[in-house]
């Protein structure tokens, strides 16, 4: 591995950087003359706009010996650490690895307490306060971003809470979902059914999850429904978990249950991605998410945060 | 036109009273961003008024309009009296004036559109970049034209700071603005990845060097001496400190990118001319104070003296956090925090503005034909408010920046973050509204400065002071 695209540039960096600290040393040398002790100082000679004058007084010494500290520790550093072109430096450091045994660090501490939870079965999982207490701060970090800190989510981002769920509700289910994510596509149905025909559909679905609706319009939707969306949503609008087609029959949408927001899933379909987390935050934590996520609508134990974002 | 035995005041007068106008404006913005951040509401979800596009306004306004117009008209005032020549190609200098306040507006009108090619202090859009690079010539012409011309046999040490700022300043921008158009009002930056970065963290980092530093520094060098009328210290130190810094400048770049994708060797390096960079800035500190020795007693009732007194201090606390945020060690914790916020405005406010209040007070009254302001008391006012307001503020930004950085590295037994990201947000909130008030107070210290300026100004006759017929007489 190697930044240069040729050796040329290593030693021209090293050359060069070095240079260019010792020149600092050499002009500040050049003109640290001790002199002029006891007697007047004196100005250089020359005046500019009446009476601007420059006194010749020598550099304090305190000054000359903090520049010549840097200089040294300048050059010391550069011994020590990588800076001159592809030389490492003595210690050998370098960021990545810097970074990767501060995380090899926190897993080892941290291994042991994960262990212990791995083989947990995740309803047993999510009674133990303890895993909750963690599971909530795994939430909070990685999750909340989408779902919200309180897990409660928002349009197009599911409601953790509610124990409703596109793609099932089991707790294996969950982790399933956590681990490798999902993708969800409705297809846009603008161009066959035009705008007349969207809405009705609009109607139609309005009228499977109790909201107001045009009756004429659903009737029409209805006919339309039978032949378009029954193949995911089935006959009775139910939806299907299996391949994470909604149930149209409760009144919270993923994507809005009102009219404007139906009229546009419905034209221009939807495409909604759950990110897969197994390679970000590795099993065990999933382990311990899926179990908090489960439990934030079947355990007392894992609560959802609300009251956590004012803590200390 | 008997002019030839006259400064050329007029460019200076135009660049001067624009200083006060541009800071009140700058400021005004940052005041309002700052409110944002405490009540994000405040943006009325009208996308002008967003905070993303409004915080690129305030910092062009301040460094480019405000900072900038100060350094125009000082730099033209500085040239001429230490040339003893009248300014080179006047109309050229009329140009730059105009040319500069046409770049102003124009940032004025395209940032808040979302106009930018996304470049930190480097977002203005490639047409106005090229009306940039018209502009900074002239200046250079005048400015190097008005050095050639000179009747003094010497160069006097403000000019080398003035000079090294106008050629870095052209240098940088031509670089780093390098671009690709695609429509009128979009381009591409001509580097990709790590290396635009770098190039973005080498202007970024020479933008405060050059302009904010070296300008005002010859700044600082003029009107120190002149206000205290005392000789300046050491003219071995102005050479010393002179070169070391615009040479290690140019290195410091990379301690933006620690712990980034840019190789470790270019962070090493970057962070190792940073420290050696203490030394040379601490020069100009030490200059400047040590020149009002045996008139110390002049800062007891002298507040323009306090203003420029004061601004090295500032000066000297920046320079010498900077080094310190610029080691690897203590980067990890303050990088991305409010602390570099912190830092940035103990320099913008502590230094700059300072320094160019105080100059501009300086200014002011000579280039009216005045002996002095309309209020001096209304001065030592301003002083105080400033002074309070950039303490409030960096402190305020001080300890949150420090909060943030141990709130977001705390990890918990667990392996997981001890705190999710809002609730350093909402800790954070209090020290936003103690940076507010202190935002608050340096505005309201400008309209003071605005209201002390129109009293001096309003009526008088506008004066150009007479070249002296025999330059350099004892040289």
């Amino acid at each position: 591995m190697s930044d240069f695209t040729s050796g040329f540039w290593n030693i021209y960096i090293g050359i060069i950087t070095i240079v260019s600290i010792i020149a600092c040393a050499v002009l500040l040398k050049a003109l640290s003359t001790r002199k002029v002790s006891g007697a007047q100082v004196e100005t250089t000679g020359h005046a500019w706009d009446e009476d601007l004058v420059e006194l010749n007084n020598p550099l304090p010494r305190w000054w000359i010996w903090l520049f010549y500290i840097t200089i040294v520790f300048g050059l010391v550093y550069l011994a020590l650490y990588p800076g001159l072109g592809s030389f490492s430096g003595s210690y050998g450091w370098t960021s990545k690895k810097q970074y990767e045994e501060e995380v090899a660090k926190a897993e080892a501490l941290s291994a042991p307490i994960y262990d212990k939870y791995a083989k947990t079965d995740l309803k047993q999982l999510a009674s133990d306060p303890e895993a909750m207490a963690i599971g909530q701060k795994l939430f909070l970090n990685n999750c909340a971003q989408c779902h919200s800190s309180d897990a409660r989510g928002g349009k197009g981002y599911p409601n953790l809470t509610d124990n409703d769920w596109i793609y099932g509700g089991a707790p294996e289910t969950i982790e399933e979902t956590i681990a490798n994510g999902r993708k969800g596509m409705m297809p846009a149905w603008g161009a066959l059914l035009g705008d007349d025909g969207v809405k009705d559909m609009a109607h139609y679905v309005m009228s499977l999850n109790g909201g107001t609706y045009d009756s004429l319009r659903a009737a029409r939707g209805k006919d339309k429904f039978m032949t378009t969306c029954i193949a995911c949503h089935g006959p009775e609008g139910k939806g299907n978990q299996a391949i994470g087609a909604e149930d149209l029959t409760k009144p919270n949408l993923l994507h809005g249950a009102d009219e404007p927001s139906l009229i546009e899933t419905i034209s221009k379909g939807r495409t909604s991605v759950m990110p897969p987390q197994k390679e970000a935050l590795g099993e065990a934590r999933v382990h311990i998410l899926a179990a908090y996520v489960w439990g934030l609508s079947n355990s007392p134990a894992a609560t959802a945060p609300p009251a956590k974002t004012g803590g200390q | 036109m008997n002019n030839t035995n006259t400064y050329n005041y007029t460019v200076v007068r135009q660049f001067a009273l624009m200083t006060v106008v541009w800071g009140i404006v700058g400021m005004l913005v940052g005041v309002l961003i700052a409110a944002q951040l405490r009540w994000p509401g405040l943006n009325f979800d009208i996308p002008w008024l967003s905070y993303g596009r409004l915080r690129p306004l305030h910092t062009n306004a301040v460094i480019f309009a405000f900072g900038g117009s100060a350094l125009f008209a000082a730099s033209y005032y500085v040239v001429q009296r230490t040339c003893h020549v009248r300014l080179f190609a006047g109309r050229l200098a009329a140009f730059t004036f105009w040319g500069w306040q046409a770049v102003i507006v124009l940032a004025a009108v395209t940032l808040p559109l979302g106009i930018t090619s996304g470049k930190e202090y480097a977002e203005l859009e490639w047409p106005i970049d090229i009306l940039i690079t018209v502009v900074w010539v002239s200046y250079a012409i005048v400015f190097f034209g008005t050095i050639a011309k000179r009747k003094t046999p010497h160069i006097y040490v403000a000019n080398w700071f003035f000079g090294a700022y106008i050629l870095t300043i052209a240098l940088l921008h031509l670089i780093n603005s390098a671009e690709v158009p695609v429509t009128f009002w979009k381009s591409y930056s001509a580097y990709a990845g790590v290396q635009d970065a770098m190039v973005q963290w080498w202007y970024g980092h020479n933008a405060v060097g050059f302009f904010l530093t070296a300008g005002f520094l010859g700044m600082m060098y003029y009107f120190i001496p002149k206000q205290a009328e005392r000789p300046v210290y050491s003219y071995r130190l102005s050479v010393v400190h002179f070169w070391a810094l615009i040479f290690t400048y140019m290195w410091a770049g990379p301690h933006h990118l620690h712990y980034t994708a840019l190789p470790d060797w270019a962070q090493s390096i970057g962070m190792v001319f940073s420290l050696i960079l203490l030394a040379p800035s601490w020069g100009g500190m030490i200059n400047g104070m040590m020149t009002l020795s045996g008139a110390w007693h002049k800062l007891r009732d002298d507040p323009i003296l306090k203003f420029l007194i004061v601004s090295l201090s500032f000066y000297g606390m920046s320079t010498f956090e900077g080094p310190m945020m610029s080691i690897k060690t203590v980067n990890a914790l303050s990088h991305y925090t409010d602390w570099t916020i912190g830092h940035v405005h103990s320099g913008a406010l502590g230094w700059v503005g300072l320094v160019t209040m105080g100059s501009i007070y300086y200014l002011i009254p000579r280039l009216w034909g005045r002996k002095e302001m309309y209020s001096v008391p209304l001065i030592n006012m301003h002083f105080w408010m400033a002074t309070i307001g950039i303490v409030l503020y960096i402190a305020a930004m001080w300890i949150a920046g420090v909060m943030q950085g141990l709130m977001w590295r705390a990890v918990s037994a667990d392996g997981t973050l001890t705190y999710t990201f809002v609730e350093g947000v909402k800790a954070t909130s209090p020290f936003y509204t103690i940076r507010l008030l202190g935002g608050l107070l340096y505005l309201s210290g400008m309209f003071v400065m605005a209201y002390n300026v129109w009293r001096t100004v309003a009526g008088q006759q506008a004066v150009d002071a007479p070249i002296p017929a025999v330059a350099a007489a004892h040289a």
